[in-house]
């Protein structure tokens, strides 16, 4: 009688008895995300999510993450699947206009120049000692584009999916804090205050309508294995510049997003057990993205200048901090960098072609390095 | 193939790839804006 009675209160303490430090540690860390998110607006509707999955998963004796855990099977049926980074690009091709980049489509390779992070960082993964695959998804952490993160990782290195989403949405978050800086060391004044010619509308609703399923068929041509990524963006872009789908488009945008976006956080939240989740390893992880970033901007930026002296003076070279996938978070740090220097200077629409090439561009790098990967024979 | 040449490789074709193809794409959008010009209506 005794015996069973202490068993059964060994029970109700043994959650206590096999807490490790490292799971206080991560329940802290989730802690800290759910503040993010809540006080500071840092991408609340992935960092709450992501947080309250990072604390429950770190109740020992749950065994929210073992085979029948609630957790695992959210996880295994849209992470490993990859159906919910894919969902997600249906809701944001739903959401994005990509009018801005085809008034200027030069604007294409501002997004191209803002993905050179991802390259560099790869380089400085591998020297890190990082396995190829491994480098190839801490590389694309500097895409800015979370379900790209979401995808590459969940099928390249799923044991490193926690360390690049939660540094891919934070950084993200953080773009109004981390270009600026950048934007300003790299320019002079005079560039900085270079007044662009005001857009005329010039897109026809055909070219419109016609720009997601062309960019589908010859970006999926080129590189087959980001076809997925490439074609869903475009399918909800497509819904959205037809019209004549309206109650999917608005789905898309809302239910389907929504809910999606849920499974997706909490299920990125339930990959950061602290066992797995706290080593040196994560560290270098959070550095590289941070670094990705960073470099995005600075080619971005560079590439700017260029088309500032081609042009001979006509394209101000910060739009092209924003050729990266922030979108449009990018577009209005450089538009309020602008007017600090020149209140003549209206950059916004630029800057969101900008913006609108570098998602196109992120998906496209992506597509690239999974194509050329394959025909390495690496995956 | 040794960790450098993997990651050149992928540094020259991945990124000159990115590049080509967002330059194709710019021509192919700059062509449709041609043939599909703006009109009032639009």
């Amino acid at each position: 009688m005794i015996d069973a009675m202490l068993s059964g209160f060994y029970g109700l303490v043994a959650g206590f008895a096999a807490l490790h430090w490292s799971n206080l540690l991560m329940m802290l860390i989730g802690a800290i995300l759910l503040y993010l998110g809540i006080k500071k607006d840092f991408e609340p509707l992935l960092l709450v999510p992501i947080g309250f999955g990072c604390i429950i998963v770190n109740i020992p004796l749950a065994d929210l993450m073992e085979k029948e855990g609630f957790l695992r099977i959210i996880y295994d049926m849209g992470i490993i699947t990859e159906l919910f980074p894919l969902l997600i690009f249906v809701g944001i091709g739903a959401m994005t206009d990509f009018r801005p980049v085809l008034e200027n489509p030069y604007t294409f390779l501002l997004g191209a120049a803002g993905q050179f992070g991802i390259f560099l960082t790869l380089l400085l993964a591998l020297a890190f000692g990082f396995p190829y695959k491994d480098a190839v998804t801490i590389g694309i952490i500097g895409a800015c584009d979370g379900p790209t993160v979401i995808y590459v990782a969940s099928q390249y290195a799923p044991h490193l999916l926690g360390a690049v989403s939660v540094a891919a949405y934070s950084y993200m978050s953080l773009v109004p804090v981390l270009q600026p800086p950048i934007m300003r060391m790299l320019t002079s004044k005079k560039e900085r205050e270079t007044v662009m010619k005001t857009h005329q509308k010039t897109v026809s609703d055909t070219t419109a309508l016609l720009f997601p399923i062309v960019i589908t068929i010859v970006g999926g041509l080129i590189a087959p294995k980001g076809l997925p990524l490439l074609s869903t963006i475009m399918l909800g872009n497509f819904m959205k510049e037809s019209g004549a789908v309206a109650r999917l488009t608005k789905a898309a945008e809302n239910e389907i997003s929504n809910i999606v976006t849920l499974l997706l956080g909490i299920s990125i939240g339930a990959t950061m057990s602290g066992p797995a989740f706290v080593k040196p390893q994560t560290l270098i992880i959070l550095c590289l993205g941070l670094l990705a970033i960073c470099l995005d901007t600075v080619c971005g930026v560079l590439f700017g200048k260029v088309l500032y002296y081609i042009t001979g003076g006509k394209v101000n070279p910060l739009i092209g901090a924003a050729g990266i996938s922030a979108f449009p978070m990018s577009a209005r740090v450089v538009q309020r960098e602008g007017q600090k220097y020149n209140k003549k200077s209206y950059l916004l629409m630029h800057a969101m072609g900008a913006n609108a090439g570098g998602q196109v561009g992120s998906v496209m790098a992506a597509a690239v390095m999974l194509s050329v990967l394959k025909g390495m024979g690496i995956i | 193939m040794d960790k450098w040449t993997f990651g050149f490789t992928m540094l020259f074709v991945g990124m000159g790839g990115t590049i080509a193809t967002l330059v194709v794409f710019s021509l192919i959008m700059s062509a449709l804006k041609k043939i599909f010009p703006y009109k009032k209506e639009d």
